[in-house]
């Protein structure tokens, strides 16, 4: 097996010139066109994916600093309201219990008032009623004396007679 | 077992037509596949276009562990061009060599020295270019002579020293590679012993030099991207 071949510039006789314009004109033509055509619109759309992911954590963060901010509000809301509801509900028993008195303050005072006309009327119901029996008795009184004016009794008759006449009045009343 | 190599004239100059072939083809496939892979571009990247971001983001990476993104950032599609072209070429004589008549026609293009130093020589213009366009020509002399003044000469010889070593770096390990796989193919064609014997180390060096392919570009990239920052940042 020859080697010689192996030798540098194998086969080549002399130094081959136009290779070296070849290869810059090759590398230097690839590098325009894929500049323009792989290259230009790759590194663009990684600038663009680099800003949009940019512009993205921005967004998050405002829309997180926005939503601390809301639950913020809220959570002030929360407590007013809470409060206010308290300040309600100690007013209303407040009300409830100044209406309880004045109701209980009414309703004793129309209990006396009743009370007073009921016993006044009672009053005066029983004066009429012992005017009443007063003028019977008198009237009956009178009757018995008259009867016995009429009839000549004894002491233990006419006695008699006015009890009974009594008796009546009383089974008649 | 002795290969040629077709040869094209022009102004009186000699050019290898075989590698003018796989270049062309070289940066055909490269664009290819990056102009297809960026179509319908997304925000939501799906397929080819999660992994030419990765390439990006790649490149990225040896830019800002060089220099500063702000100084670096216009070297970025210089390096992800870089990256795909050589790997590209770099794989490319991989699975076969086309020998027509003794002429070798299919072949990586980096296993041509010319190809190669001849990259190596435009990165090593292009890092003095931009340092004189960042420092200023004052800036850029008075860069030589630092740390030392007297050290100044080799600063020089540096400059030619590394063109040499990026370039030859390239072509060294491409071309052994293809030595190897030549060597191996040579042994599956001879007899049929030849051939089952050839089966496991063909296999085995195809997907190692895959491996080298693809580390001897990013080596290139970032050894550009190490010079480059040499030149144009301040801290070095």
């Amino acid at each position: 097996m020859s080697f010689d071949y192996l030798a540098l510039g194998a086969g080549g006789s002399g130094f081959n010139t136009l290779d070296i314009f070849a290869t810059l004109f090759f590398f230097i033509v690839l590098m325009v066109l894929l500049k323009k055509f792989a290259w230009g619109p790759l590194m663009g759309i990684m600038n663009e994916r680099e800003q949009l992911v940019a512009s993205e954590i921005e967004a998050a963060e405002n829309s997180r600093l926005e939503s601390q901010k809301l639950l913020d509000e809220q959570r002030e809301l929360l407590k007013q309201a809470r409060t206010e509801a308290l300040a309600i509900v100690e007013n209303a028993k407040k009300q409830g219990d100044v209406s309880r008195e004045e109701i209980m303050t009414t309703a004793r005072e129309e209990a006396t008032r009743l009370k007073e006309s009921a016993v006044r009327e009672i009053e005066t119901e029983k004066a009429r009623a012992i005017a009443a029996v007063r003028e019977e008795v008198v009237s009956l009184s009178v009757l018995a004396a008259s009867k016995v004016l009429e009839k000549e009794v004894t002491e233990e008759d006419n006695r008699a007679l006015i009890e009974a006449t009594i008796a009546k009045a009383g089974e008649a009343k | 077992m002795e290969h040629l190599s077709p040869e094209y004239h022009l102004f009186g100059l000699t050019g290898n037509t075989s590698t003018l072939m796989m270049l062309a083809i070289t940066t055909l496939i490269v664009f290819l596949i990056a102009y297809f892979s960026t179509r319908n571009l997304k925000l939501k990247p799906t397929g080819m276009q999660n992994f030419m971001e990765w390439i990006m983001d790649f490149v990225k990476g040896i830019i800002k562990s060089n220099m500063d993104w702000k100084t670096g950032g216009s070297f970025h599609i210089l390096g992800i061009t870089l990256l795909l072209f050589i790997f590209v070429a770099n794989v490319l004589g991989l699975p076969f060599a086309i020998i027509y008549n003794d002429y070798l026609w299919w072949k990586s293009p980096t296993a041509d020295p010319t190809v190669t130093m001849t990259l190596a020589a435009m990165i090593i213009i292009m890092t003095n270019y931009y340092g004189i366009k960042a420092k200023g020509f004052k800036g850029y002399i008075s860069d030589f002579a630092k740390p030392l003044p007297f050290l100044a000469p080799l600063k020089v010889i540096e400059e030619f020293a590394n063109t040499l070593t990026l370039g030859l770096r390239l072509y060294g390990n491409i071309y052994a590679g293809e030595v190897l796989l030549a060597l191996i193919a040579g042994l599956a064609t001879s007899s049929m012993f030849g051939f089952v014997g050839a089966i496991i180390p063909a296999l085995a060096w195809q997907g190692f030099s895959i491996f080298i392919g693809g580390i001897q570009s990013f080596i290139f990239v970032m050894l550009t991207m190490v010079y480059m920052a040499h030149k144009v940042s301040d801290d070095h």
